[in-house]
């Protein structure tokens, strides 16, 4: 007899997203940096500002309310209408 | 598949082996001849002699028309069931037959039979044959040469341990223990964010080992952790050992076998371990959430496999439930982030002030000495200790507001540096007098068994907004 048992996942499809093309530089680009509010993380976020800004790039800075939290739907939709490009910083 | 229609009039369900049957049998050629009458047989289609009867072979009339007893006898009007009696009980078949001399020279009752339909030996494939249709995850068909165990282990579906293999038949028996329909959704499972259904979950409680008693504590124990409150996410996600810690109260921890007694946080119970271990599997196998994936706790704890317990229902110091809400002698889940319980000893204060003082100092301690407000606690109070408390007359109240006052920290003591540890809290902090618990931050919970001058602690996580919020719900089922 056959065996079956049910299947005990989300059974999800994932959607396959590329990446976006890798710019060849960065000057009068938009760059987010996204701090996840983790200690320390502005200071790591500030370092890379000073190198990308002297790179030319134009940098905003984004902040999560908390690192233990998925950042919020409205702050994603500002990062996305607002950036060409993001970092996200993880620090501690 | 539909439930069979039955005709109007009268219908009888009956089967050869039952000596009630057979002792009704007669009768049934009388009222054939008088009125409308439909016989449906279980096992002998030539029974009952010198009756039409149609055979139940494959007990669809019985199942569908919930059949649990033979003889039953049916009225149905209409194509709607309107009356019904079980086994032989004159005055019941007279009434419903319009026949006042009916079996006048039967005794007045005999207890029917078990019917075929609810036999232990075919229930489950009658149930999975008749409302394997209502469940709609995907069927997963195992080789022959597959071992059923190791199985569920290769499709990554485990917590490390083997699980009870998710047949149609274990689920289905298992959604008996809800009133909820199936593809009910019971919450948004993080960190994939997928809608989890109340089939989900039962499949779930089948591989942890649930009896379907447990199932609506554990729906309602995902409904509480599935908050933004909770946060399951980050409790998920964090390097810390914590994970959900389930405090059951009220009576049903008591109706489905939950200890709160002697090693209540330990092994060898069952509603305990696989209530626990359930949420923890939806978490893994339906929110997508594993141990290095988004699960990157440095350490972890034993507790992650499952940590639930039942508070004790008739503590001096009250319910942890009641206190956070909930209607008193109602069924409720507190669920709290939570590393692994730690055991303070005090085996010779004899007076509430001090043995307040021992607790204070052991959870003074928690997660780092110098490091307050940003984490909870849950004190579990032990009944000798308890006892301490209750013949001197302190109440809940007393002994949280007593600890909270021994829990007050001097800045100087636990700012950076302080004590040649450079762990603690910012230098700001250095002229005020800080508590190691927020308001609210230790919960007060008795549980354990009665030997023993012990209590224990569970300490938290991240606490407030930034982290996780103790979540109390009522059961519901």
């Amino acid at each position: 007899m056959n065996r079956y048992v049910l299947d005990p996942t989300g059974e999800r499809t994932l959607p396959e997203r590329a990446p976006s093309p890798r710019p060849a530089a960065l000057a009068g680009r938009r760059v987010g940096l996204l701090d996840i509010s983790k200690p320390r993380g502005d200071v790591f976020l500030d370092r890379v500002e000073e190198r990308l800004v002297a790179d030319g790039a134009t940098v905003r800075r984004y902040r999560k309310p908390t690192f233990s939290k998925p950042a919020p739907v409205d702050l994603r939709h500002e990062i996305a209408t607002q950036c060409d490009l993001i970092i996200e910083a993880l620090a501690d | 598949m539909n439930a069979p229609g039955l005709p109007d009039g009268l219908v009888v369900i009956v089967k050869e082996e039952c000596a009630t049957c057979r002792l009704v049998a007669p009768l049934l050629i009388d009222l054939a001849g008088s009125q409308p009458l439909a016989v449906y047989t279980q096992d002998d289609p030539t029974f009952p002699p010198g009756v039409d009867a149609v055979h139940d072979a494959d007990l669809a009339v019985s199942w569908h028309h919930r059949v649990e007893t033979v003889p039953t006898l049916l009225r149905v009007e209409g194509g709607r069931e309107v009356e019904r009696t079980v086994g032989w009980r004159r005055d019941h078949w007279r009434r419903m037959t319009g026949d006042d001399d009916l079996g006048a020279d039967l005794p007045p009752m005999r207890p029917g039979c078990g019917s075929l339909s609810v036999d232990p030996d075919r229930e489950d494939e009658l149930r999975r044959r008749f409302e394997g249709s209502r469940l709609r995850s995907r069927r997963v068909e195992l080789a022959a040469a597959e071992d059923e165990i190791e199985a569920m282990f290769d499709r990554g579906w485990t917590d490390g341990l083997p699980v009870v293999p998710p047949t149609e038949e274990r689920v289905l028996r298992m959604l008996d223990g809800t009133t909820r329909a199936p593809d009910e959704v019971v919450a948004t499972v993080p960190p994939d964010i997928v809608e989890v259904t109340v089939e989900k979950v039962a499949v779930a409680a089948v591989m942890a080992g649930c009896l379907p008693e447990c199932l609506p504590w554990v729906l309602t124990a995902l409904e509480a952790m599935c908050t933004d409150e909770f946060n399951i996410h980050g409790v998920l996600a964090t390097t810390m050992p914590v994970g959900p810690v389930i405090v059951a109260s009220g009576p049903g921890t008591r109706a489905i076998g939950m200890n709160s007694g002697v090693n209540a946080f330990g092994q060898g119970n069952r509603a305990n371990l696989t209530i626990g271990r359930a949420v923890q599997l939806v978490v893994r196998n339906v929110g997508g959430g594993r141990p290095g994936e988004i699960d990157r706790a440095t350490h972890g704890n034993p507790g992650k496999l499952s940590f639930c317990f039942a508070e004790s229902l008739d503590s001096a110091l009250g319910s942890l439930a009641v206190e956070r809400g909930a209607t008193p002698g109602a069924d409720a889940v507190t669920v709290f982030a939570g590393e692994g319980p730690r055991c303070v000893v005090d085996q010779l204060s004899r007076t509430p002030e001090s043995l307040i003082g021992s607790l204070a100092a052991a959870l003074r301690t928690v997660h780092h000495p110098k490091l307050v407000v940003v984490f909870d606690a849950v004190l579990v109070v032990g009944p000798e200790h308890e006892r301490v408390f209750a013949e001197a007359g302190w109440d809940r109240r007393r002994v949280v507001d007593g600890l909270h006052e021994r829990l007050q920290c001097p800045g100087a003591e636990i700012v950076r540096g302080a004590g040649g540890i450079d762990e603690g809290m910012p230098a700001s902090f250095a002229d005020q007098t800080l508590p190691k618990f927020r308001p609210g931050g230790l919960l007060l919970t008795a549980a354990g068994g009665g030997a023993g001058l012990f209590s224990a602690i569970i300490g938290g996580w991240a606490n407030g907004q930034t982290g996780s919020e103790p979540v109390t719900k009522e059961v519901s089922g």
